[in-house]
């Protein structure tokens, strides 16, 4: 609860920029970066759960993202099914998959772990690319529908489907916040500190490690799903491995482990790849070593180095007055000497 | 109320207890004795289920355990305070705390209860409830680890050298609480390499040597035996 009303400003901050940014900034190139950057933070928020607070670095969730995408991508385009009948099931199926894999991939660890789940990532993104008559292949899939209407509610302008995103958003950001605030928040980062301390603790890890991997999936799926209906043409490239490492460089650079840091990567590196796009591909050349300085000197990101300079500021101010104190008490203390 | 049988530890090749046989009465404290790598962390990890016995059978209040998943065991009354003083270190000392009651998290009012037992037996905690327990002395460590097994209000608590890289005042008072803690009613079987001090409170204790028990007792047999003295009290 403290730490809830320690964060309202910023909370509060964030949501007033989201609400405002398309009247302040009535621009359409903005507002459609912006829009797929909100998409971006679903997902490496999902990512974050799972690679931050648990301790499994999965490189299979580009392959989860396009799970979701094409699940939606399908189900609207072949079945001609409700959008929104068609998110929740697009969302669920990616759960589904995440179970599916989990179950086989929480069996490693660490580095194994990452290995088995890049596997998993390029198997799907084969299945995607290989299987014609279902996925169109290379060709894509056209023709996705924008999300279709609640009651007066449409969401056929970019407008209105920037506030649907930012809305999709702040629920992730909820859910996190509630999940990381928690007993259960707390049972993650107890299997990432130790598996086997958790585990002397009564604490099951494989069930636990299982629920993150599912919801992290789900999160992934959702932010695909949402990913088709706002570009409206998904083609396997969005499972490639390439998405991963994007999706790991914002987390990276906001902060692993941090609840603003997918916000604050996403946001920078998408704001800095944007203002650069005159330098083209050479723009990795300053991302590169960027990067590598940012993991030496903050291995936790942008969000983790704010967070430990204000607990070293907090800290120094703590001991600063107990030490006057303690100064006062021995004066005292001399005094009483003095005149007993 | 707990019984070992017969049972032998292996790592790969290696095997690190052979056929020991170890009881455990309600309400007892028993100590295991040995130097480092006698056996003794490897006999605490079978049988919280950390480690699977390669032979023999553990019985815990008539049911036999061996080869359960450690939370199993855990639900079952069996709590390990782990060796090191294993803490989550970003964690505050009540959040530490609440974490050993995981298996009772759906009885908030009882996990309540067993956080205002643990304060009062560790006054300091309560005191410090809020700070990481990274930042806490050595000392503080190993009561916060202890409080925090006892936050799962085991039957029997398995202390794994609880003495280990503390000052000798500091483990004077972790001694006269472990034994405060057993005569509350909590079976402890504890592992030590500080045996005189451990056998000061124990009832019995056995002791390892590479891998199998080569002497057990009641405490006082053990204090007036003469291998045991020259090798490990050194009198």
């Amino acid at each position: 609860m403290v730490s809830l009303l320690k964060n309202r400003g910023w909370i509060i901050g964030f949501i007033a920029a989201g609400v405002l940014f398309p009247f302040v900034l009535p621009n359409a190139y903005f507002l459609h970066i912006l829009t797929l950057a909100f998409i971006w933070m679903i997902a490496v928020y999902g990512l974050n759960l799972l690679a931050g607070y648990t301790g499994y670095l999965s490189l299979a969730h580009a392959g989860f993202f396009a799970v979701g995408a094409y699940g939606l991508g399908l189900l609207t385009v072949k079945t001609g099914m409700n959008y929104w009948l068609a998110l929740i099931l697009a969302c669920l199926i990616t759960s589904a998959v995440g179970l599916v894999v989990g179950l086989v991939a929480l069996r490693t660890r660490e580095h194994f772990f990452a290995i088995y789940t890049l596997c998993v990532g390029y198997i799907i993104y084969l299945i995607i690319d290989k299987w014609d008559s279902l996925t169109g292949g290379v060709r894509g899939l056209i023709g996705i529908p924008e999300p279709s209407n609640i009651g007066p509610i449409s969401f056929q302008t970019p407008i209105s489907q920037y506030y649907l995103i930012f809305a999709f958003l702040l629920f992730t950001i909820l859910v996190m916040y509630r999940i990381v605030h928690s007993l259960t928040g707390r049972t993650f980062i107890a299997i990432r500190n130790s598996e086997d301390l958790a585990r002397t603790l009564g604490i099951s890890t494989m069930k636990n490690k299982l629920m993150v991997f599912v919801l992290s999936a789900f999160f992934a799926g959702l932010a695909g799903a949402l990913y088709a209906s706002f570009i409206r043409f998904i083609g396997p490239d969005i499972g490639y491995i390439t998405i991963i490492f994007d999706l790991l460089t914002y987390l990276l650079v906001g902060g692993i482990g941090t609840l603003a840091g997918p916000i604050v990567g996403t946001f920078l590196i998408v704001a800095l790849s944007q203002s650069l796009q005159f330098l083209q591909d050479y723009r990795m050349l300053i991302f590169g070593p960027l990067l590598t300085l940012l993991i030496i000197f903050y291995p936790r990101g942008i969000a983790g180095a704010y967070h430990d300079w204000r607990l070293k500021r907090k800290s120094a101010q703590r001991t600063r007055p107990q030490k006057e104190q303690e100064y006062f008490e021995t004066e005292e203390s001399e005094k009483q000497v003095k005149e007993g | 109320m707990l019984e070992l049988t017969d049972v032998s530890i292996q790592y790969g090749s290696f095997t690190a207890v052979e056929n020991i046989n170890i009881h455990v009465g309600k309400g007892e404290l028993v100590v295991l004795l040995g130097s480092n790598g006698a056996g003794k962390s490897s006999t605490f990890n079978t049988i919280s289920g950390l480690q699977k016995p390669s032979a023999g059978t553990i019985v815990f209040e008539d049911r036999p355990i061996q080869g359960a998943g450690p939370d199993k065991i855990v639900r079952s009354g069996i709590v390990q305070c782990a060796e090191d003083r294993k803490l989550f270190p970003q964690m505050t000392v009540k959040e530490n705390l609440v974490m050993g009651g995981y298996v009772h998290r759906r009885k908030r009012k009882q996990v309540n209860q067993s956080l205002q037992d643990v304060f009062e037996l560790f006054p300091i905690l309560q005191e410090k409830k809020d700070q990481p327990a990274g930042s806490l002395s050595g000392g503080q460590q190993q009561m916060l680890a202890i409080g925090r097994a006892l936050m799962a209000q085991p039957k029997l608590l398995l202390l794994d050298e609880p003495s280990i890289g503390l000052a000798p005042l500091i483990v004077e008072q972790m001694f006269e609480v472990i034994q405060k803690i057993n005569q509350d009613g909590t079976t402890v079987l504890l592992a030590e390499q500080n045996a005189f001090a451990a056998l000061k409170i124990a009832d019995r204790g056995y002791v390892f040597e590479s891998g199998s028990v080569v002497v057990e007792g009641t405490a006082e047999e053990l204090l007036a035996n003469d291998t045991v003295r020259k090798a490990y009290i050194g009198a």
